[in-house]
């Protein structure tokens, strides 16, 4: 019983991992229909800077906000140069543009940082809650993890709902064309997509690293989770993407305590196929508009 | 007054427009008539930045829009219902609506904005909350040209409006046309395969025929001449 809680305890703190990893490939998937397979190793160079500013002695929260800062700047940059000149060609040639630039931040992180695995430390402790004189797998740092990933969700969920500039987003997203017509400059708007998805994606990265072995290649697994969780969520949705995450995590941490953490990458992927077998549009995808 | 002057665009090999010229004055509706192909929507395409020509220019009040993006042509008072798929389907009635006034006006005037279209389509604000996509072909084509008009344009591109409408709505929708247009200062550049109903409302008429101007003429002219017609309007 206790294993079971403690499992699905660590799933949900995973799982809120993975969710921030789902929106982030979500905010660029649902504007541009591109998969943008360097979301994790932008997120790990942005958490590698933060460690080096930590490592230089700057306080905690101020790497962590420059962190993600860097990160709104690192995607404005990446969409205005890499992929820009791209539109309007076959889908494909930005996805491999976006491996492309995995393999040269991971390279590049190598030859700044070393390809060795490191420490990263916590924002708070990692030893777990007790209730009464039970310690369950849950830490102070969990409790954050949970907080601020549900922070970003609804923010993001407000920002697209209750704002002009949600709705600008939205309405380049669902038809860039007209929104253009009707004067929204969808081109920075596209930016700006980006530029918020690697702020998802650095906050993933800064959360996940003080539980990986922190090296140039820790976000590659995490990516591959967050994939999952966007696709079970549908790829378009913020809700999508936290449920997405939720199940992504549980499901990885069944896996991993009960039959063995090795097999968990192996969980995810019969998880992606059974999620695309019985469900290939996502839990939270849109209806198919019908045009008339 | 909308001016184009000696406009020609290339798809690739085919040429869609060939020296195209159009006057269309303030307070009046100007027809662009043809058949499939003619290059009607071209025209209009790119006198709105969409369609960049190989030659050409488009001028509003002397002042030449041809080179400018999309974004700042709109921002000049061009307002633009493409063909069929101009209402937003899968966000609400109102932020169609809002989206249309957001780049020229604050939040109470917009208001105020919105509110005339919706006194001027009763049906729509019926509707407000619900999504684009639920609004029959009649109602989205009212909302596209309401959230056309609440921009307070002063030019207006209209790509068929009449398409896939019930004759009685089409009816409906060419009188509201031409009460909201004579006597004020907006320019309206209606396209239509639907000559007859185009022709019963507009002042001015230009037929297209594979990219060229056949015939540009008061509308009552080309109204009246039966060999054009049955050359070019089909009726």
């Amino acid at each position: 019983m206790s294993l079971f809680v403690n499992v699905t305890l660590n799933g949900v703190a995973n799982g809120m991992v993975f969710a921030a990893m789902a929106l982030a490939l979500v905010f660029i998937f649902r504007a541009t229909s591109i998969v943008n397979f360097a979301q994790g190793a932008m997120a790990m160079f942005t958490t590698f800077i933060a460690f080096s500013l930590l490592d230089r002695g700057l306080g905690y929260w101020e790497a962590f906000a420059a962190a993600l800062a860097i990160g709104l700047v690192l995607g404005a940059v990446v969409e205005r140069i890499l992929i820009r000149p791209l539109r309007g060609k076959p889908e494909i040639n930005p996805v491999i543009v976006t491996i492309g630039l995995l393999i040269v931040l991971e390279g590049m992180a190598g030859s700044i940082w070393g390809n060795s695995a490191r420490g990263f430390p916590p924002a708070f402790s990692q030893t777990g809650l007790k209730f009464g004189h039970t310690k369950v797998a849950f830490s102070h740092f969990d409790v954050f993890i949970l907080g601020s990933v549900l922070a970003i969700m609804v923010a993001t969920m407000a920002l697209f709902r209750w704002t002009n500039l949600g709705l600008r987003m939205r309405a380049s997203a669902f038809a860039p064309e007209v929104a253009r017509l009707l004067g929204v400059r969808v081109g920075r708007i596209l930016t700006l997509g980006w530029a918020l998805a690697a702020v998802a994606g650095s906050l993933a990265g800064l959360l996940v690293a003080p539980t990986s072995s922190f090296s140039p290649y820790y976000m590659d697994l995490n990516l591959v989770f967050g994939f999952t969780a966007a696709v079970i969520g549908g790829l378009e949705s913020p809700a999508g993407a936290l449920v997405g995450g939720l199940i992504t995590g549980l499901c990885v941490s069944y896996v991993g305590g009960y039959l063995g953490s090795s097999l968990q990458p192996l969980g995810a992927l019969a998880l992606l196929m059974v999620a695309l077998m019985a469900r290939p549009q996502g839990i939270f995808a849109r209806p198919e508009a019908r045009r008339v | 007054m909308l001016e184009v002057e000696g406009l020609s665009v290339s798809y690739g090999a085919i040429r869609a427009l060939e020296d195209v010229a159009l006057r269309a004055e303030k307070g009046m509706i100007t027809a662009v008539l043809g058949a499939n192909g003619a290059g009607k929507t071209t025209l209009l395409r790119t006198i709105t930045g969409l369609v960049k020509p190989t030659s050409g220019t488009v001028t509003l009040d002397g002042e030449k829009l041809t080179g400018m993006a999309v974004e700042d042509i709109v921002r000049h008072g061009v307002a633009h219902v493409p063909e069929g798929r101009g209402v937003i389907q899968e966000i609400t009635v109102d932020e169609n609506l809002r989206l249309g006034a957001l780049w020229c006006m604050g939040r109470s005037e917009r208001r105020v904005a919105m509110e005339e279209i919706y006194e001027l389509f009763p049906l729509l604000s019926e509707r407000r909350h619900k999504h684009a996509s639920t609004l029959s072909g009649g109602e989205r084509q009212m909302l596209a040209i309401g959230r056309a008009l609440v921009s307070r344009p002063r030019v207006m591109l209209l790509d068929e409006p009449s398409l896939g409408l019930a004759p009685i709505v089409t009816a409906q929708l060419m009188s509201m046309l031409r009460d909201r247009t004579h006597g004020s200062d907006i320019t309206v550049v209606l396209v239509e395969q639907n000559a007859r109903s185009a022709l019963s409302v507009a002042q001015r008429a230009v037929v297209l025929n594979l990219g060229k101007v056949v015939v540009a003429d008061d509308a009552a002219a080309v109204a009246a001449d039966s060999d054009l017609r049955h050359h070019y309007l089909g009726f």
